[in-house]
């Protein structure tokens, strides 16, 4: 197996406070990698760093060996990292099919061309994109009219949409109901094997985590306390404490919906 | 040139449809008029009337060439774009054979130049700026009233008499501002070498800062200022100057000061004791300029404004012309407006056939207080001919034809 | 010494006026994210009703009294503005109210010059204020003392009244987040409403208690505009102190600049709102605009498609229709019909900015008066011939285009669109200033085309062939990758951004292009019209071109287009009547009551209504 992401001495504070605290861990090729924590933990601020949309107070983030730390997340797409966001951003005045072929022009450095249709280039490949997430008999909605479901389906879709290696996913299910969660995380571990990609991803629903990441991370006050997989990490005292001194069990804690 | 009937009327009916303002259709000569009459109105008003009364008398005595002479009054909102459409509109839809009006200088100086590459006659009856004449002169663009550098240099030749010998100037930071300090040093140096300039203000025309204006001059001490300002800012110029005490013991030279249209609004606080030009109609009882003022009395129930004798003279120079050109051809009224004298209320002017310009001169007098408003007192008529370069200086200021 | 104090007091007491005014600005933008320009009109509606009331109350107490009264005046008439024009469009997509007080704008001209007539009135004087006070020695008017020591006291009224009273708590609540102001369980409505009226009371004292400093005339509106708004955005949209404190520094500086640097009383302040916006993008004390966190973002736009069949033929037929002009229609419909497609090209290549883009760009006119300066500089000063004029200038205004977007879009929402006005103001005060290259005021006049184009019907068809090729350009870039990218890019930057598109650069180009083709528009305007003058860089030119823009539809790519063919004729016809700005006026508010998504938008949605299609999927 091969290194496809990894962090050292990954740090950000801001002014005093300590939101990631010395990160450091690895994923492997084909893995499906959950990071998980109480509210605040810093998951997200992990996350912005890793995709550039934060620059990291001390430490490194490698991809596949190259060091990315200090790019912008735009160049850190171009190496084949894929990301999902909390709350989905979308291009609201496109059409399913068209958000996807943005992806598809930009990966195929389309994007400053003047003269030919967008919404005639990269239109099968979009399309073949979509069907894999089962959205393809909804291409040409409007996307603005979505339901919450389909949306995290497509932007899921986009984020395949240039082969990425790596795919950096933030709370992919919040807001969205037990059952599609499950679906979306079924899909989303179809595809891991597939196409071999690896997912690091932060999970609020423990139902989702156990049942479908390969392994868990788990951060607390910006700090790893525990790694492992399912079993590990359910009876790891550590984990237990903190997530019952934050008063609350492995169970429903849907507070971004 | 035979096009379909039926468009031609529909065009016409259009037209009618659109214009509440135009005249009747029939046999007249019209004459194009292009004026700021909503953004100027305090200005042109009064200098329309003037052309109305002009019209009504010329008409009752049998009109020009047998035809009532007729006017067509269109406003530009100011805007140079929005002039030359109108000229073209004027030209080629109304029937109009000339064009004249403005007050804003580059109102004015856009519509020579359209009236120069298109070939059609232009009187600029009320622009100041001197390169309408001058720099930017065209054979087919007349000026009627005193420009800029004349009445600069009639304030120079009070200025070098006075014996001040620092001078400090206010005017507002646009053309016009800039050519009437630059004629007035250029005269007053001429006739006073030793004449020292020791402070130059520039407010942004009508966003004056007045306390701030006032302050600055008074740091230079000068023995005696020129004021450009006007409209709004003149009266907050002459506020916060009367306030801080400004014009005490000094010489104000104001250009444009004496005019109804800007001493009046000052009430009670017009300066006293500033050599202004202006328009003392007041005093105007006998003569041509008593006649006008009393028939402008007469017909409106209100004193006339320099602009409404500038309107008066306008339609009275257009139809000299069009009487001394014996037809409504372009080239003939152009013939006719060259060497062109016309009998005014400020007496005889002539057009110069060097620059184009008539030789309308000012009135040059003292401000003073009367009946809790400004007037002038101890007026002069300045002939305009006499502040003017000769023809063979105007040669080398004009484009070579 | 003695000079220097009593220049900052001179300063100090010209601050009064544009405080008030300002901070009644920023209070009813910081409360309802409304750029009011109707502001202007307000502080001169006060000057007026504060003269005439004080020709009627005699007296000291009459004096004061009438200023009071003004405010209150004014205050009502604002309460009438915000209930019978606001209200109704507070739904519509964001900024769409800057129109509806544009047209405000239009009315009260009217309505003031039918009151109160065309002539300047001058200000009474404040009674037993007449005369100076020597402060060390230098003469200080007393009226300017007895401003100084007003202001602190309004400023700490109103400070007392936003930090210590309920009123103030919701007004500060919804300063920061609306949606918690419904949460509050206040009634959101009125609370408008009252903040309303209160910036327009202050806006109708500001003008009243500058009256003994000056008077009431018509130009009043648009001549406080700017300095407010100046002051507004250097000292943070919403905020009263900053407000306080830039009315200070602006007032302060013209003074000092009066005194030192006579010839810069054009630019002081814009310089000094550039370099404030450099270092503090968001003002003195304001904080970053969130795009969209303030709801007024709208229904999110349909998608676009390339024009159907049906369409195309219909376009097609029209262009033809034109093209064929010369053979029914006079040689002076030949000069309005090019007037209106320069226009259409101007409105077109802001639309595509504004639309596109989602850059509101409030100096556009810089790139039209820009073009035009381009091509008439090379010919006056170069004898350039007009071919090489009319290509060149195009590009110089695309690269100022450029120049201009590099520094402006370092900044979003608000304050982006102010400092696109702050550049389009300085390149107008460049013109108007540097007589001896520009002609300034007097501008370039004897910019004819050559001679085999020098004939009416022969330019008509050559500004068909660039204004009509220039917006059909602009239309098949929309649907190109690049036009796509454009409003990625607008929908969501960050989304934009992690998929690889360099946004930044997407934006620029579009800054560039749009330039480009507004100086191109500029290049055809110029020669058809023989001269230039700096009226074209003017901000009112600006607003001409965003008022059909947001008129015609922002969101549908047609809307710039047919916003300006419209407008253009319709103020061809009006401009023939004398009052014909209040009929302007009423009718671009009823335009924005009757159709929040602009001409197109809403003739979409009704004929979408018709065919009974309920999402966003038609044509």
């Amino acid at each position: 197996m091969s290194v496809v992401l990894e962090t050292k001495g990954l740090t950000k504070s801001f002014g005093g406070l300590v939101a990631v605290d010395d990160v450091s861990f690895q994923l492997q090729k084909g893995e499906l990698l959950a990071l998980i924590g109480p509210n605040g933990a810093g998951k997200s601020t992990c996350f912005n760093m890793l995709m550039g949309q934060l620059p990291p107070t001390a430490g490194d983030v490698y991809l596949m060996g190259e060091q990315i730390t200090g790019l912008k997340p735009r160049q850190i797409w171009r190496k084949g990292v894929g990301r999902t966001f909390q709350i989905t951003a979308t291009y609201s005045s496109m059409t399913v099919v068209e958000n996807v072929q943005m992806a598809l022009l930009s990966h195929h450095k389309d994007i400053f061309r003047y003269a030919p249709r967008a919404h005639k280039m990269y239109h099968a490949e979009a399309i073949a994109l979509l069907e894999k997430v089962g959205m393809a008999e909804q291409a040409e909605r409007h996307c603005a009219v979505l339901a919450y479901g389909d949306l995290k389906r497509m932007e899921l879709a986009i984020a395949l949409a240039h082969d990425p290696a790596l795919l950096l996913m933030d709370e992919p299910t919040a807001g969205m109901a037990p059952k599609e969660r499950v679906a979306l995380m079924q899909l989303t571990a179809d595809i891991v094997e597939d196409q071999q990609v690896s997912v690091l991803f932060t999970e609020h629903d423990m139902d989702v985590v156990f049942a479908h990441a390969h392994r868990i991370m788990v951060l607390n006050r910006g700090a790893l306390i525990a790694e492992g997989d399912a079993g590990e990490i359910r009876n790891n005292p550590l984990v237990q404490e903190v997530y019952l001194g934050g008063g609350t069990l492995f169970a429903e804690e849907d507070t971004h919906a | 040139m035979k096009r379909s009937t039926f468009l031609r009327g529909l065009a016409v009916t259009a037209a009618l449809g659109m214009l509440p303002m135009a005249g009747f259709a029939q046999d007249t000569i019209k004459v194009g008029e292009i004026n700021h009459y909503k953004r100027l109105a305090a200005f042109a008003g009064p200098y329309k009337q003037g052309i109305e009364l002009a019209l009504e008398e010329i008409n009752a005595a049998g009109g020009v060439l047998g035809k009532p002479l007729e006017f067509i009054f269109r406003d530009d909102q100011g805007e140079p774009g929005e002039a030359i459409k109108i000229a073209e509109e004027l030209m080629s839809r109304e029937g109009t054979v000339m064009l004249t009006g403005s007050i804003l200088s580059n109102v004015g100086l856009a519509i020579s130049s359209f009236a120069g590459e298109k070939g059609y006659v232009y009187l600029a009856s009320e622009p100041l700026a001197d390169s309408l004449v001058w720099a930017a002169g065209n054979k087919y663009t007349f000026r009627l009233r005193s420009s800029t550098h004349m009445q600069a240099s009639m304030l120079a030749e009070a200025a070098a008499e006075s014996g001040a010998n620092t001078f400090a100037t206010i005017a507002p930071n646009y053309a016009y501002g800039k050519d009437a300090v630059a004629a007035f040093k250029a005269a007053l140096l001429k006739l006073k070498p030793d004449a020292e300039f020791v402070a130059e203000q520039w407010p942004a025309v009508f966003k004056i800062d007045a306390g701030a204006e006032v302050q600055a001059l008074e740091r230079a001490k000068p023995d005696a200022i020129y004021n450009v300002t006007f409209g709004p800012d003149l009266a907050k110029f002459v506020r916060e100057g009367g306030d801080r005490g400004l014009f005490e013991g000094r010489k104000v030279f104001g250009l444009l000061s004496g005019e109804p249209e800007y001493i009046d609004p000052l009430g009670d606080e017009a300066p006293e004791g500033w050599t202004v030009t202006g328009y003392p109609w007041y005093d105007l009882k006998d003569g041509p300029g008593g006649d006008f003022v009393a028939a402008y009395q007469a017909r409106y129930d209100d004193y006339p404004r320099l602009g409404s004798m500038v309107g008066y003279m306008t339609a009275q120079t257009i139809a000299a012309a069009l009487t001394k050109a014996g037809s409504t051809e372009t080239e003939a009224i152009r013939m006719a407006f060259e060497g062109l004298n016309v009998d005014t209320p400020v007496g005889p002017i002539v057009f110069r056939e060097a620059d184009n310009q008539s030789t309308m001169g000012a009135y040059v007098g003292t401000t003073a207080l009367r009946d809790g408003g400004g007037v002038m007192v101890d007026w002069a008529y300045k002939n305009g001919g006499d502040y003017l370069p000769t023809p063979e200086e105007v040669k080398a200021l004009r484009p070579a034809e | 010494m003695e000079f220097f104090v009593a220049q900052i007091l001179t300063g100090l007491a010209n601050a009064s006026s544009l405080f008030l005014v300002a901070c009644g600005l920023s209070l009813i933008f910081g409360v309802t994210r409304i750029v009011n320009f109707a502001h202007g009109s307000l502080y001169m509606l006060g000057a007026y009703i504060g003269y005439s009331l004080m020709q009627v109350l005699p007296g000291g107490v009459g004096f004061w009294g009438s200023i009071i009264l003004a405010g209150v005046a004014v205050g009502i008439i604002g309460v009438l503005i915000e209930m019978l024009v606001l209200r109704p469009v507070y739904r519509a997509p964001e900024l769409f109210q800057l129109v509806a007080t544009f047209g405000v704008i239009l009315v009260i001209q009217d309505l003031t010059l039918i009151i109160w007539g065309p002539e300047d009135l001058l200000g009474p004087r404040a009674p037993g204020l007449r005369g100076v006070f020597r402060i060390m020695g230098e003469p200080i008017p007393k009226y300017d003392i007895v401003l100084l020591v007003i202001t602190p006291f309004v400023a700490l009224g109103l400070w007392y009244l936003i930090t210590q009273t309920r009123l103030g708590v919701l007004v500060r609540a919804a300063t920061q987040d609306r949606e918690m102001v419904g949460a509050l369980g206040v009634n959101q409505v009125w609370l408008f409403t009252g903040v309303f009226a209160l910036g327009s009371a202050l806006a109708g004292l500001g003008g009243a208690l500058q009256l003994p400093k000056g008077g009431a005339d018509l130009l009043m509106d648009f001549n406080i505009l700017a300095p407010v708004f100046v002051v507004v955005v250097i000292g943070g949209m919403g905020s009263l102190p900053g407000a306080y404190l830039a009315a200070i520094i602006i007032s302060v500086l013209n003074v000092f600049g009066v005194t030192y640097l006579p010839q810069s009383t054009l630019v002081l302040m814009f310089i000094v709102m550039i370099v404030v916006l450099m270092i503090r993008p968001y003002g003195l004390f304001g904080r970053e605009e969130v795009a969209g966190e303030h709801g007024q973002v709208g229904e999110p736009e349909d998608p676009i498609k390339p024009a159907s069949s049906r369409a195309r033929l219909i376009i097609a037929l029209g262009i033809a229709a034109l093209a064929f002009l010369p053979l029914y229609g006079s040689s002076f419909s030949q000069v309005l019909a090019t007037d209106v497609m320069i226009f259409c090209l101007f409105a077109a290549s802001l639309h595509f900015l504004l639309g596109l883009g989602g850059l509101v760009s409030f100096g556009h006119a810089a790139y039209y008066g820009g073009g035009a300066y381009v091509a008439a500089l090379l010919v006056t000063h170069l004898n350039s011939s007009m071919e090489i004029a009319f290509m060149l200038a195009p590009i110089g205004a695309g690269l100022a285009a450029l120049a201009i977007g590099w520094v402006c879009l370092r900044l979003t929402g608000v304050y982006f669109a102010m400092l696109t006005l702050a550049f389009a103001q300085l390149l107008w005060s460049l013109v108007f200033q540097w007589g001896d290259v520009t002609g300034g005021d007097d501008g370039l006049v004897n910019i004819w085309p050559s001679d085999w184009l020098n004939e009416t019907t022969v330019y008509f068809y050559f500004t068909m062939l660039f204004a009509i090729g220039g917006i059909l350009v602009l239309r098949h870039i929309a649907h190109s990758p690049f036009g796509y990218a454009l409003r990625a890019a607008r929908d969501s930057k960050r989304q934009a951004e992690t998929m690889g598109i360099d946004t930044h650069k997407v934006q620029l180009l579009a800054f560039g292009f749009a330039g480009l083709m507004g100086g191109l528009a500029g290049a055809l305007f110029v020669f058809s019209k023989g001269s230039v003058f700096p009226n074209e860089l003017e901000i009112a030119r600006s607003f001409d071109a965003l008022i059909v823009v947001f008129l015609g539809g922002v969101k549908t790519l047609a809307g710039g287009v047919v916003g300006a063919g419209f407008f253009k004729g319709i103020e061809e016809t009006l401009t023939r009547f004398e009052y014909w700005r209040l009929v302007m006026g009423l009718l671009i508010i009823g335009v924005v009551i009757l159709a929040p998504n602009g001409i197109v938008g809403s003739l979409r949605k009704f004929v979408r209504r018709l065919r009974g299609v309920s999402e966003g999927e038609g044509a």
